[in-house]
């Protein structure tokens, strides 16, 4: 890069002679603490910026991730009409976190209900290493019935046009929607034996696809016996 | 200093006859690894045209004042400020954009195509001149990345600015969207300017 830019011929061009000589050889020695002091106020300078910016985007930037997660939330679970966040604390649903505790230490389920209260589903979501980095899925299921209501994935950065055919492949993500039997099981397409429990992996990202079965597995063998518990009727908000 | 470029010329010559991109070779990270969008392509040179822009105009006005000792440690902590700035702006306004681009938004601090700029040019003129200066050099880069990003982008999804251009019977060439077909799509269209500049001169010394 230095060379680049020694040759840029078109800015260093020789003083003509009789040019007044450029300043640079006057201070020959520049004090250590003059160097470090200009890095440091420079520092200063570029942190408070860094900061004022951030005060105005910071809250933009929450907002929309807390509408994308209550449109996924809606999404996975079909039909219902609104729904709770219980935070997962020494093993037990709580409906609150206690004082001053970050949301994002604590892990979250989102139960569903219908327009009469019933319970309609627990949304839940989790994150696993995909072919590229951690694929984030939020998926939807009823736990009495055992079964699947939808899916949709939050983060990923599988390989454009191959692993990303897990939130793009329209027929890939439907089969998370038609209900099917937990505990799922991928197959390759066409070589299913009709089992209810089936899901079709995709020609080209077999990896991807069976992480987003495995995100689903793992989280609803992790989430089983807390549910099971239900939820203690004096944290019901 | 003697002035050997007019002021026109600082804004032009980024443009297109020293391309950073396509002439210079400086800036192929992003170039190559986030065009495989028109949208991506354009989202990068947004952001690094506001990078090179408020970098060239904060070096040249503080040029007096940064010993020239630390000189690279000054221009690197200003565009990594920029770049700060932009990464939090594009998460704010554009979060799509910013998911798809990931982590190459924090890796324009080392996209020499901007530090070079502030030592080759910034560094010993005048603000306005800096600018322009700036405003060429992004154009430039804007230019190569769009050209890079529609190319890939119509032979790999079959699409302009996720328009679809050709019917449902299009085959997407799935390896241009992915790190190769950048490597292809820079090899050719370096290729076809060269020969471009071949036959010029050929016809130049006919």
């Amino acid at each position: 890069m230095t060379d680049r830019v020694e040759t840029d011929k078109l800015t260093i061009t020789p003083p003509a002679p009789d040019a007044a000589p450029e300043q640079e050889p006057a201070e020959a020695k520049v004090s250590t603490f003059r160097l470090v002091a200009t890095l440091a106020v420079a520092g200063i300078l570029a942190g408070i910026l860094i900061a004022l910016v951030n005060q105005h985007t910071h809250p933009i930037i929450e907002t929309y991730r807390a509408e994308q997660l209550r449109k996924a939330v809606y999404e996975v679970l079909p039909g219902i009409a609104r729904y709770d966040t219980y935070y997962l604390i020494d093993g037990a649903l709580r409906p609150a976190l206690p004082q001053g505790a970050k949301e994002s230490d604590y892990k979250r389920a989102y139960f569903g209900y219908d327009e009469g209260e019933e319970l309609k589903g627990v949304a839940l979501s989790r994150g696993e290493s995909g072919f590229q980095d951690i694929v984030l899925v939020i998926f939807g299921f009823d736990p009495a019935a055992g079964t699947l209501s939808g899916m949709k994935v939050l983060e990923s950065k599988e390989t454009p046009g191959l692993g990303d055919k897990i939130f793009k492949d329209q027929a890939f993500v439907d089969q998370f929607f038609a209900g099917p039997r937990l505990p799922l099981l991928g197959v390759k397409a066409g070589a299913g034996k009709g089992e209810p429990n089936e899901i079709d992996t995709i020609t080209g990202a077999t990896i991807s696809s069976k992480v987003v079965i495995s995100i689903i597995n793992h989280a609803v063998e992790e989430w089983t016996p807390v549910l099971e518990q239900g939820v203690p009727e004096e944290a019901k908000p | 200093m003697v002035r050997k470029t007019t002021p026109p010329q600082d804004l032009i010559r980024g443009i297109w006859k020293e391309n950073p991109v396509l002439v210079q070779m400086l800036g192929l990270c992003p170039a190559l690894a986030v065009t495989n969008t028109v949208k991506n392509a354009l989202a990068m040179s947004a952001a690094t045209f506001f990078v090179i822009c408020c970098s060239s105009v904060l070096v040249s006005s503080c040029k007096s004042f940064i010993p020239k000792e630390v000189r690279i440690s000054s221009y690197i902590l200003v565009i990594a400020t920029f770049v700060t700035l932009a990464d939090m702006m594009l998460q704010a306004y554009a979060p799509v954009q910013h998911k798809e681009l990931g982590a190459f938004i924090a890796l324009i601090v080392v996209n020499c195509m901007i530090l070079g700029r502030q030592e080759a040019f910034s560094a010993r003129n005048t603000v306005f001149r800096s600018l322009l200066d700036a405003v060429g050099t992004g154009i430039g880069f804007t230019i190569a990345l769009i050209m890079m990003g529609g190319f890939r982008e119509i032979l790999g999804t079959g699409s302009f600015l996720d328009i679809p251009l050709f019917g449902p019977g299009f085959e997407p060439w799935v390896v241009m969207v992915l790190p190769a077909g950048g490597f292809l799509t820079l090899g050719f269209i370096l290729l076809a300017m060269g020969y471009a500049e071949q036959r010029r001169k050929a016809g130049e010394s006919a």
